[in-house]
């Protein structure tokens, strides 16, 4: 580690940076900024600089050209540490090999949306990355136009060195980073972003900027703080949903070996504040607090811990009977009970959210109605990192470090919870080992920061898988049932969703087939429970798409129509004369990538024996079909190949981008076929990987291809899209493998049920 | 607590630990070498993979006290650079996500290449099955698997 000085252009600010459609701000404001002026930097193969000059909040460079450059949201394996730079980078004009990238720490007066979620970094970052890079590259120029003594409009810039037209002059940035700091920050007027066709970094591809420590095994996660004088705190929270502590015998294992402490804490006190993110069924914990790893989990499980019933989350269990289409699941809670209930209340009447038309008489002279139902269970997301934080609590100050998608809502909640100032808490990102939506709720770091307050001590909080995957915030159980009704010549006269859950419903009311059907109607429900549920990669659509998709297959086939011809459609009727308003897809992108993934597989060439499933799908702005082959060997689904169809606007770095739709791909299939939490009395019968499947080498596709459009369209996220429309090409080609349609998940039960028979 | 000689990337070790405590927890809390992970603590998951005399096996399951004589290497023993011909074509192929599960990948990958410089698919899907990945970059493992098994034949 080396000692660097920074010098800040401490006039400067920008204001008022908006997105299309957004209203983002983003202020710099160099007074609020809490990052020390003394900057510690890794040594890396780049030679460092002596001084560092700050451009902006979100780069710096040194007197010898390097460039450092933040990268505000965190970063959970989507990889937009390394995306999100290259935005910057790109109207900078320098050379990416001289680019250093530095994860910015939590700081909401200088980044807006330092979160991970909703596929939206690269979308809502995509004008003002490129506005700071922009916004230096001008001062770079200014500051070299005054120097030089010649006109700005005779620069030109490449790779970082400033060229001068009418003679031979240059000067780099390094030379020059002094002077630019001291030049006021530019309106935004005089700003001219590049045009799309002059991009050199953006459209190609570009390593993950972690890589090499990542394959050397060097400390990037929050599982691998160690800090001296620090403690490893583990939790033990109620074996069941619904049950609370009672007492404990913690006198017995406080003399085990390294045992500093054994105690209860109260995550979410009542009266506290919460933020939408503090989501957790089991406010007080027991917490064992040692020296090391090994010595906790034995304590751990030599503790003896008695529960009790919590009154408040079990006693609400007569209102189910008297409730239509709203209800709630009390006491101990298993899935047989929620799948019964599911598929009663599915089958009433619930809150109307759509309706076009008059669906009711639609069906009423329907010559056919087909009706079919699907479901999926609670699943956990298994971040291969468990759940984990550092914090280092004292009088007056919160240092807190670790893996969290949301440290903004956080620090809000940290604050309320230990009556700090926000500026005496400092919230510090990780690298995450992966998030998939459960860092999104930061009850870890909460009880992490508690237990340090509580325990006067910098502590890491380490969740065991167990712990972890028992704790709740579970992708919710769902339910669709879908409803079609046939004239006498097989036309589609009327579509009806009814869709609900526990407890969360996955409907969208305004999307695909919503708008391409005169008659339609779209209900919704929910069903309360004690169990707590939180947003899991692409949220409701990770079920409602494949339920959709597989629906959509069986009505083109009961109708004797090819599949994507038979979508395609609809999506030409849901163009060309709409039904309702608020449509939320754009059915030409939708068609776009259709096409493509019919041209691009050779669907449905004659001499092909396979085994095809497809599906297309729309959700956090980009569009994506896949059409999967498959083959069922010893009662395994082989899946050999996925072709995938991608519209997500302009490919910022196509390679990592190819990586996330084959990881989101992987994914949706794995969670279909294999995986599920389901509970008895309250208690989940996964608890880690010998009872929890999730997909491995052996399953994963063969092969997968990736296929992007090529629009120009301002660009759209891809941490989610992939993962929800392969569930409906995988169910699609299961049937065309064994004749048998799949409607609940995952679908290796029914699989093999079938096998069996 | 008792004291334990070990042999870790080719440098003696002494740490002094309760002797059932599991090599991935003395490598992670004692040794600082945190490269090789924690992912559930009963060999299903492969991310506290190492070499065990050449071998790959599941650090969480090893207790400190079985060792002694043995040699250990961890992802940080790989290479001194970080430029094993598998840690090379990880870099090549840009396999990682999130990154968590991948030193447990490269460390099965590597023992698989030093066993079967040329495996088949079904070969390497046989000896990455207990390496997770919840990213799903399995594709890219394979194929990086491949590219650093071309190079060492080459
Ligand atoms: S931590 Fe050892 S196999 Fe998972
Ligand atoms: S890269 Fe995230 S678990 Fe493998």
């Amino acid at each position: 580690m080396t000692k660097k000085s920074t010098t800040v252009n401490r006039r400067s600010f920008i204001k008022s940076v908006g997105i299309a459609g957004g209203g983002l701000l983003i202020g710099f404001n160099w007074l609020a900024c809490k990052r020390s002026e003394e900057v510690i930097v890794a040594d890396t193969a780049l030679e460092m600089p002596d001084e560092w000059f700050e451009l902006n909040g979100y780069l710096k460079i040194g007197d010898n050209g390097v460039v450092t450059i933040y990268s505000p949201n965190p970063e959970i394996g989507q990889n937009v540490k390394t995306s999100m730079p290259m935005m910057v980078a790109e109207e900078l004009d320098v050379d990416w090999n001289n680019v250093i990238v530095e994860q910015a720490p939590l700081n909401t007066d200088l980044y807006s949306r330092q979160l991970a979620g909703g596929s939206q970094s690269i979308r809502q970052g995509w004008e003002p990355l490129r506005r700071a890079g922009a916004t230096a590259r001008y001062m770079l120029l200014q500051a070299a136009a005054k120097q030089m003594e010649v006109p700005v409009e005779e620069l030109s810039v490449e790779d970082g060195v400033i060229s001068h037209s009418g003679s031979d002059k240059t000067i780099s940035y390094g030379e020059i980073a002094k002077a630019a700091a001291a030049i006021e920050i530019p309106e935004e007027d005089k700003v001219v972003l590049k045009s799309k066709n002059d991009f050199k970094i953006i459209g190609s591809s570009r390593k993950n900027v972690d890589a090499k420590k990542i394959v050397t095994g060097q400390p990037l996660f929050g599982l691998d703080t160690y800090k001296d004088g620090m403690l490893t705190a583990m939790i033990v929270h109620p074996p069941k949903f619904g049950m609370e502590f009672k007492s404990m015998d913690a006198e017995k294992i406080k003399d085990m070996p390294g045992i500093k402490d054994v105690f209860t804490i109260d995550t979410y006190p009542e009266g506290l504040q919460k933020q939408w993110s503090d989501v957790s069924a089991f406010s007080k914990l027991v917490v064992v607090l040692g020296e090391s790893t090994w010595q906790v989990m034995q304590a751990k499980k030599a503790l003896k811990v008695e529960w009790d019933l919590n009154p408040e989350l079990t006693k609400k269990i007569e209102i189910l009977e008297k409730s239509a289409g709203m209800g709630e699941v009390s006491g101990l809670e298993s899935s047989a009970i929620h799948t019964s209930l599911m598929a009663d209340i599915g089958s009433k009447k619930a809150e109307t959210v759509r309706k076009d038309g008059d669906p009711e008489a639609a069906f009423k002279n329907a010559a056919r109605i087909i009706e079919r139902s699907y479901t999926c269970p609670f699943l956990a997301h298994n971040c291969m990192e468990p759940m984990n934080f550092f914090a280092n609590v004292t009088e007056d100050k919160a240092e807190l470090l670790g893996p969290i998608q949301t440290p903004e809502y956080a620090e809000k909640t940290i604050q309320e919870r230990l009556g700090l100032d926000l500026e005496n808490i400092d919230i510090q990102m990780t690298r995450m080992g992966g998030g998939f939506g459960r860092r999104l709720y930061g009850n870890f770091l909460v009880e992490a920061a508690v237990i340090s307050q509580k325990a006067g001590a910098p502590v890491k909080l380490v969740y065991s898988r167990e712990d972890d995957m028992t704790d709740g915030v579970y992708r919710p159980a769902y339910h669709v049932t879908y409803r079609a009704a046939l004239d006498a010549n097989n036309k589609i006269t009327a579509f009806h969703v009814n869709a609900g859950g526990i407890k969360e419903s996955p409907l969208f009311a305004n999307r695909f087939p919503a708008g391409a059907i005169d008659n339609y109607l779209a209900e919704s429900w929910t069903l309360d429970s004690n169990i707590s549920i939180g947003a899991f990669r692409a949220p409701r659509s990770n079920f409602i798409a494949g339920a959709e998709q597989s629906f959509l297959d069986e009505l083109a086939e009961e109708t004797g129509q090819d599949p994507i011809q038979f979508r395609l459609d609809l999506l030409k009727k849901a163009k060309e004369k709409p039904v309702g308003e608020n449509n939320d897809y754009d059915a030409d992108r939708f068609a776009g990538v259709l096409e493509m993934v019919r041209d691009k597989s050779g669907w449905k060439k004659e001499d092909q024996n396979l085994n095809r499933g497809v599906s297309a799908y729309y959700c956090h702005n980009s569009y994506v079909a896949q059409i999967l082959d498959l083959r069922v060997q010893n009662n395994e689904p082989m899946i050999d190949k996925v072709v995938c169809a991608v519209d997500c606007g302009i490919v910022v770095n196509p390679d990592a981008a190819k990586n996330m739709v084959e990881g989101g791909t992987i994914d949706g299939i794995g969670h279909a076929l294999y995986s599920k939490i389901s509970f008895e009395d309250g208690m989940p019968q996964q608890s880690n990987y010998d009872t929890y499947r999730l997909i491995r080498h052996k399953e994963a596709p063969k092969s997968i291809e990736v296929y992007f459009a090529e629009n120009g369209i301002d660009p759209t996220g891809l941490g989610e899209p992939p993962f929800p429309p392969v569930i409906g090409a995988l169910a699609n080609a299961l049937y065309k493998a064994t004749g048998k349609r799949f409607y609940d998940q995952p679908y290796i039960a029914g699989l093999q049920d079938e096998l069996k028979t | 607590m008792a004291k334990f000689n070990l042999n870790i990337n080719g440098e003696d070790k002494t740490v002094d630990v309760d002797p059932n405590t599991p090599l991935l927890w003395v490598l992670r809390d004692h040794l600082n070498l945190v490269g090789t992970k924690y992912g559930c603590g009963i060999a299903q998951c492969g991310a506290c993979t190492v070499h065990f005399n050449g071998s790959a096996v599941r650090s969480c399951q090893l207790p400190v006290s079985s060792l002694e004589g043995s040699k250990i290497k961890t992802i940080e023993g790989l290479s001194e650079n970080g430029d094993h011909h598998v840690q090379q074509a990880w870099l090549e192929i840009d396999v990682p996500q999130c990154g968590y599960c991948q030193a447990g990948q490269i460390m099965s990958a590597s023992a698989l290449l030093d066993s079967n410089p040329n495996p088949s698919d079904e070969e390497i899907e046989n000896a990455m099955n207990g390496n997770i990945c919840r990213c799903g970059t399995y594709s890219r493992i394979k194929a990086a698997i491949k590219a650093a098994s071309k190079s060492q034949i080459a």
